[in-house]
This record gives structure tokens, sequence and C-alpha cells, in this order.
């Protein structure tokens, strides 16, 4: 049995992990809160400007524009977002996963990373990597989107790339993560869909200038919507994560307070044995 | 001026307007264009410039500066990525950006975007003239 002190020390080093974990769980919490908030302020946006670019496109179908069709090119943009920081359960690893899953030739995709934990593992396993964007998963703005849209689609049209994704973890509740492929580019236009209450919708200026214009705009929001959802994933799932480290701290908290008092009762135990066998020595 | 119509202005962050209002201005790449109830469905891209919205005597206005809007003939959508009331706008910051970006379209060298020192420049003035009309 190890000794008591050996126990004392084992345990006071467990509560002091606790405490960091109750901690960090204690901040995730109020993140989540706030990137929820942010994601339920934005869904107007991103429902509105996703009717708009289905009932243009639908209209527009007969249109050949290139932002509709692949581009010879067989490389495949990637942008994947994670967080940069560990610590959170497998929400980073969970996306690297999807990343490297059969679907997908390593060489053909080149990885444009957001958040430094799928930046520095995609650089280790030697993927082609594109521009690095970060430092804009701490704080999303939409310049920041912006930025990312509007180097992609430089790519996408000087033939770099043929196709554009994006991997992110979709915030469905606290709990629920999903981790999700989106192809942003080319677009697929929905024959399904039919738009007959917003009868018959003009553009200015025409239609295809109108695609060259709106068309960023929506790849912008759907890589901002992205980045908020990620956040918001990443805080629940560090949430949870830390949760789970405080219970199983209290678990072995407990059980080593039982391994202390059994050591302590039967140091007790053999001290007055050996009294009382040293005082029937002398007597 | 009897009929109304309902006028949303969305930004990425927050919904920055949601009324009733009787007509809303603004600059689209054709030119500016006044939007009263009942007009033809249309879907015009923004212009930097100032949006004013009129609802009975009071016009307000504010800065917009990029996005695309959806009118139908009872409803008139903002998708703006970037919009600011005049009290949201500093003053001193919009004048520097304006200086800076005359300054870029004066060189004219060869290692500066003209259409983004345009672009900055009509943004800046936009904001300054917003806030002016307070």
């Amino acid at each position: 049995m190890a000794s008591m002190r050996d126990i004392k020390r084992r345990k006071s080093s467990v509560q002091s992990t606790q405490q960091i974990t109750k901690a960090m769980k204690l901040v995730s919490t109020v993140k989540l809160q706030r990137a929820k908030g942010r994601a339920e302020k934005s869904k107007t946006y991103f429902n509105c400007m996703y009717e708009t670019v289905v009932s243009m496109l639908s209209k527009a179908g007969d249109i050949n524009h290139p932002y509709l069709k692949a581009n010879n090119s067989p490389k495949k943009a990637v942008i994947v977002i994670t967080g940069s920081r560990g610590l959170a359960g497998g929400y980073n690893s969970n996306i690297i996963k999807l990343v490297r899953s059969n679907e997908w030739n390593k060489d053909d995709l080149i990885i444009y990373p957001v958040g430094s934990k799928g930046r520095d593992t995609f650089a280790r396993l030697g993927y082609e990597m594109g521009e690095d964007y970060s430092a804009a998963i701490e704080e999303p703005i939409y310049a920041d989107a912006m930025k990312i849209s509007n180097q992609v689609l430089d790519d996408f049209a000087t033939g770099k790339v043929g196709e554009i994704y994006v991997v992110y973890t979709g915030f469905k509740n606290t709990v629920t993560h999903i981790p999700t492929r989106l192809k942003l580019l080319p677009i697929k236009i929905e024959d399904e869909r039919s738009d007959d209450d917003k009868a018959v919708l003009d553009f200015e200026p025409e239609t295809e200038d109108a695609i060259d214009l709106i068309i960023p705009k929506y790849i912008t929001s759907l890589i901002y919507g992205a980045m908020i959802e990620s956040v918001a994933s990443e805080n629940a799932a560090r949430m949870q994560a830390m949760d789970n480290a405080t219970n199983n701290a209290d678990e072995i908290i407990s059980s080593l307070s039982l391994l202390y008092n059994r050591a302590r009762q039967s140091a007790i135990t053999q001290e007055l044995t050996e009294i009382i066998a040293g005082a029937q020595a002398i007597s | 001026m009897a009929e109304k119509f309902k006028l949303t202005i969305v930004t990425p962050d927050r919904e920055f307007f949601n009324e009733e209002a009787d007509m809303v201005e603004f600059n689209t790449t054709e030119g500016e264009i006044g939007v009263y109830a009942g007009h033809a469905p249309l879907t015009v891209i923004v212009k930097p410039g100032i949006l004013a919205i009129t609802q009975g005597d009071t016009v307000r206005n504010a800065a917009l500066h990029a996005g695309f809007v959806q009118i139908l003939p009872r409803e008139v959508t903002i998708l703006a990525e970037i919009i600011e009331w005049p009290g949201e706008i500093d003053e001193a910051r919009a004048n520097a950006a304006k200086q800076r970006a005359e300054g870029r379209l004066a060189e004219r060298g060869g290692s500066v975007d003209v259409a983004r020192a345009e672009a900055a420049l009509m943004r800046s003035i936009a904001r300054i003239n917003a806030v002016k009309m307070k």
C-alpha cells in the first residue's frame, strides 16, 4: 500500500487539477452563451441571403456562369475550421478525421486553415497548405470571412482550384455538434425548388453581373456562419469535456480519500501494536 | 403616401432595422433609387452611400456601404454587409480614411489597388455625409 504521504500528495494534485477544469468549464459556459447569441442574431441574414440566392439561381438556370460549373483543376480548396486550443474533447480531431476520410485524395487538397490546431496537424501530415487565417477564429468578424472568401474565389478564378469546400462543426444544440463538409463552389442548382410566391424577380444590373456580385457575398456569409457555429461548438465541446473532467476528479478524490483513511488507520493500529508489544516486553 | 411597406435591414451581426416605412432611398450600382410601396420586384446591388428612410414626416439616415437589396411590392429587405447609424460613426476616423484613400488615388502607382482605394474613398465620404446630415 502506498504511504500516507504519497496518497496525500496525489490527492492534492488531483484537487488542483479539478479547480482548473472547473474554472475552464465556467469560462467556456460564458463564451458559449455569447457565441450562441451571435449565431442566433446572424440567422436572419443567412436565411434572407439563402432565399435570394436560391431564387436567383432558379431563375438563372440556363446561365453559364463560371461560378456555377467546375473548372478543370483537380485541386480542391478546403477551408478547415478548428479551434486554436485543445482540451475540447473530440472537437478538433473530428474535423481532422473528416478531412482525412477516404473520399478525398490527400494530393488533391489545398488546406486553408482557420484555427491553429488544424493548421499544425495538416502541416505535419504534409498536406499542401494555402493561406493561414488562424487568427480569425479567436473572435470571428465579418471582415475576416470576407478576406478568406476573396482569397479562395481568386484561386477559383485563376484556376488554381476547381472546387471549394468548407469543413466546420455545425452547432445543433449544446450537446450535439456535427462535423460538416459543405461545398461552396461550384453551386448546385436545386431544380425542385419553385418560387411561385416571389413571382418574377428582376435584377439590376443584369442577372449575370448580379451573380458576379452576389455569389461572393453568399460565400462570405456561409464562411462567416461556419466560423460562428464552430466557435459555439468549440465552447460547448470544451464545456462538456471539462464537466466530465471535473466529475472524474471528484471520483478519484473520493477513492483516494478512502485509501488515505485506510492507510492512516492501519498506521495507527500498527503503532499501537508496537507500543503494546514493547510494554509487554519490559514488564 | 398612404401605403407603407415593411422595411427590414439585416447585417451578419444584428437586425439593424425592422419597421414600416413610406420610402427608402439609397445608392445602387445603376444609380440612386427611391422605393415606395408597390414597387416591381427587383434585386439591386448597393453602392456606398446614404440610406434615407422616410416614415411620415421624419427622415432617418444611415451610412450603407455594401450589400444588396431585395425589393418586393410590400416588402423591402436590405442585406447589408456594413451599415451604420450616424451616431455609430467615428468622424475623425472617416476623415483620416478619406485622406488616406485620396492620397493613394493621387499616387496611382503600379502597386496601388485603384478599385480598393476608390471603394475606401466612397465609404469614407458616405460616413462623413451621414454624420453631417444628422
